[in-house]
């Protein structure tokens, strides 16, 4: 029972054009004159902003191997970080406090991963889900942390630099625009590291880590740095979460987000960073719609979630990519 | 801490921890033996508080309805093996948390349905209501004894199952070599159902005899079952003694840091975890 596959890790034609689509639809939108756009204008940033946190956990699980059931622990430090970085009566500086947040949930996913990274399988999913819930209890138990009340981020960040203003979060248009900008430089980003001898490495180790080992890899060291940059990565998201929501708490940490992102970067199609994306989206987009629909919308997510297991466990890039390839090619495919 | 009182605490982390042995014994088990990450097993202790609580209503008598909702837990875990479980075993381990994951938001709202979410108490049997006298201002309530007595009694017959007689030996020989033991023409798929069913009725019978201890609640598994993992990460996976002795040591630390250094008392079991990783990446007692 070995770790998953990664699928379609050479993005298809098919795929990468319906990619960029998307990314240029996204950018269009808040130009669309419409009621209420302003709704919709929050609702897609925070689908944005939870597809670059299934991305950081598509480099554990889709690359590495690894599944994590603690992955918010380390979107919710983040936010807390901005939380505590805020003074209650004037906005803090996007240029340092941003940095902060991601290289202290960074430093946090460190300390955790050196414990974590040394167990396999389902050690590992049990291990993270108890250290995030540790991290929980901790915000959870203490009242000087926000106990379970959690606690408010007054402004949103100032990008004010040397006394000029490139651009205000404060406005929502201006937020989207800036978590797009995010979300395609961390994608950016995580391609070229999932074809760099780093990605290739962590690809090693999940397809086979004893092979990995025995060429000389010192695996340990490579899935601790995995687990380190997943962590500072979902600790932008957890940032930029907690700068446009204006408030954290101790759920933001809870095993619900966690597993909710393991089921986005499924739902996509795991290994190659644009499945995560799709699945955020489509995710979000299930669930903001049964909530719609009805007061017991979790009956509906479950089974939602058992169905897409049971009969799509290779996700929506999965199931476009066997729609739009040539036919021959298929059967090539072993 | 004078005597007494110790003695009161110690008695708490005795009956913590085999309440907790009574969840992770079935959650060891279902994955030594049929490699399936289960994270529905807390729901299934919730299911039994709530179950409790419904059937006493019905029969005025705590007893019989943990006796029928042993049986309708057992069922229930049997024809939920058929249904989805089975068809789990051979896939990835990602699956099934998904799968699990997915049962526990069907759990919640089939309960949210059918019995609402209200907080509920259950009462004491009125023949285990007293309490002993320990000293002239402390005493011990007779309940928390038959929970513990209760509890060493199911592990003591879950031992005796699986170490002493043919079913075990079957469930031992299926755990140690699948393909070998279906060879021999033991129906291994008999066995799984049997050991599924098995877990759920003893997580669903710790949620009953835990009720009237704590109140019924809806959030009451998953704070369970992320203890479980801890007991089953440090007892190591697959092997029940392990789980024995793990759950009592986080039983202890546990009850003992609420007491002496409630500071971190939140923190203390994952650090015990955390330890035991350190030396022992597989637990206490790999199986």
């Amino acid at each position: 029972m070995s770790t998953a596959k990664a699928q379609l890790e050479i993005l298809p034609r098919s795929i990468q054009v319906l990619l960029a689509a998307g990314a240029i639809a996204l950018a269009a939108f808040p130009l669309i004159p419409m009621e209420s756009s302003g709704f919709y204008i929050q609702l897609l940033s925070q689908m944005m902003i939870l597809a670059i946190f299934a991305m950081s956990l598509d480099l554990l699980q889709g690359v590495t191997g690894l599944v994590s059931l603690g992955h918010a622990a380390y979107f919710g430090l983040a936010g807390y970080a901005l939380a505590f970085l805020t003074p209650a009566d004037v906005p803090v500086s996007l240029w340092w406090s941003l940095p902060v947040a991601a290289l202290g949930t960074g430093l946090a996913a460190l300390v955790i991963g050196f414990f974590v990274v040394r167990t396999h399988g389902i050690y590992f999913i049990m291990v993270t889900m108890a250290f995030a819930q540790m991290v929980f209890y901790i915000f959870f138990d203490n009242a000087e942390l926000g106990g379970s009340d959690g606690l408010y981020v007054y402004f949103r960040p100032d990008a004010t630099l040397f006394g000029w203003q490139p651009f205000d979060l404060e406005n929502k248009t201006t937020f989207f625009y800036f978590t797009l900008a995010l979300l395609v430089l961390i994608y950016a980003f995580l391609r070229r590291l999932l074809f760099s001898p780093f990605g290739r490495a962590l690809t090693g180790i999940r397809v086979n880590e004893h092979r990995m080992r025995a060429v000389g890899y010192g695996s340990f060291g490579y899935k601790l740095t995995a687990f380190t940059l997943a962590g500072a990565l979902a600790g932008v998201a957890g940032y930029l979460w907690a700068a446009q929501t204006g408030y954290v708490n101790p759920e933001l940490m809870g095993f619900h987000l966690s597993a909710h992102a393991i089921m986005m970067v499924i739902l996509g199609g795991m290994g190659n960073f644009a499945g995560a994306i799709v699945g955020a989206f489509a995710f979000e987009w299930v669930m903001h719609f049964f909530k719609d629909m009805t007061k017991h919308w979790q009956l509906l997510m479950g089974s939602f979630i058992v169905l897409v297991v049971l009969f799509a466990p290779r996700g929506l890039l999965g199931l476009i990519e066997r729609f739009t390839a040539p036919k021959e090619k298929v059967e090539e495919a072993p | 801490m004078d005597f007494a009182n110790f003695l009161i605490q110690l008695l708490n982390s005795l009956q913590y921890g085999l309440l907790l042995f009574m969840l992770a014994a079935g959650l060891t088990l279902i994955f030594g033996i049929m490699g399936v990450v289960n994270l529905a097993h807390g729901t299934f202790y919730m299911l039994g508080a709530y179950l409790a609580w419904f059937l006493t209503a019905q029969f005025d008598n705590l007893l019989i309805a943990i006796v029928v909702g042993a049986v309708l837990a057992i069922a229930f875990g049997w024809a939920l093996e058929w249904l989805l479980i089975r068809h789990f075993y051979k896939r990835d381990h990602l699956d099934q948390v998904l799968l699990t994951f997915g049962l526990i938001y069907i759990f919640q709202e089939a309960r949210s349905i059918l019995w609402g979410d209200d907080v509920h108490s259950v009462a004491v049997p009125a023949m285990f209501n007293g309490a002993i006298q320990l000293t002239d201002n402390l005493s011990y309530p007779v309940y928390r004894l038959v929970v513990s007595a209760v509890c060493a009694g199911l592990a003591m017959g879950l031992y005796l199952l699986i170490s002493k007689t043919r079913l075990g030996m079957k469930i031992r020989a299926g755990a140690f070599n699948r393909e070998m033991t279906e060879s021999l023409g033991i129906n291994i798929r008999f066995i799984h159902a049997i050991v599924f069913a098995l877990g759920v009725g003893l997580a669903a019978v710790a949620g009953m005899v835990a009720a009237p201890i704590s109140s019924v609640y809806p959030g009451m598994g998953s704070s369970v079952l992320i203890m479980c993992f801890v007991v089953v990460v440090i007892g190591g996976i697959g092997s029940v003694r392990g789980a024995l002795v793990a759950a009592l040591m986080v039983g202890l630390v546990d009850t003992f840091c609420k007491v002496l250094l409630p500071e971190i008392a939140g923190m203390a079991v994952y650090m015990l975890m955390a330890a035991v990783l350190l030396f022992k990446p597989e637990g206490l007692f790999k199986s």
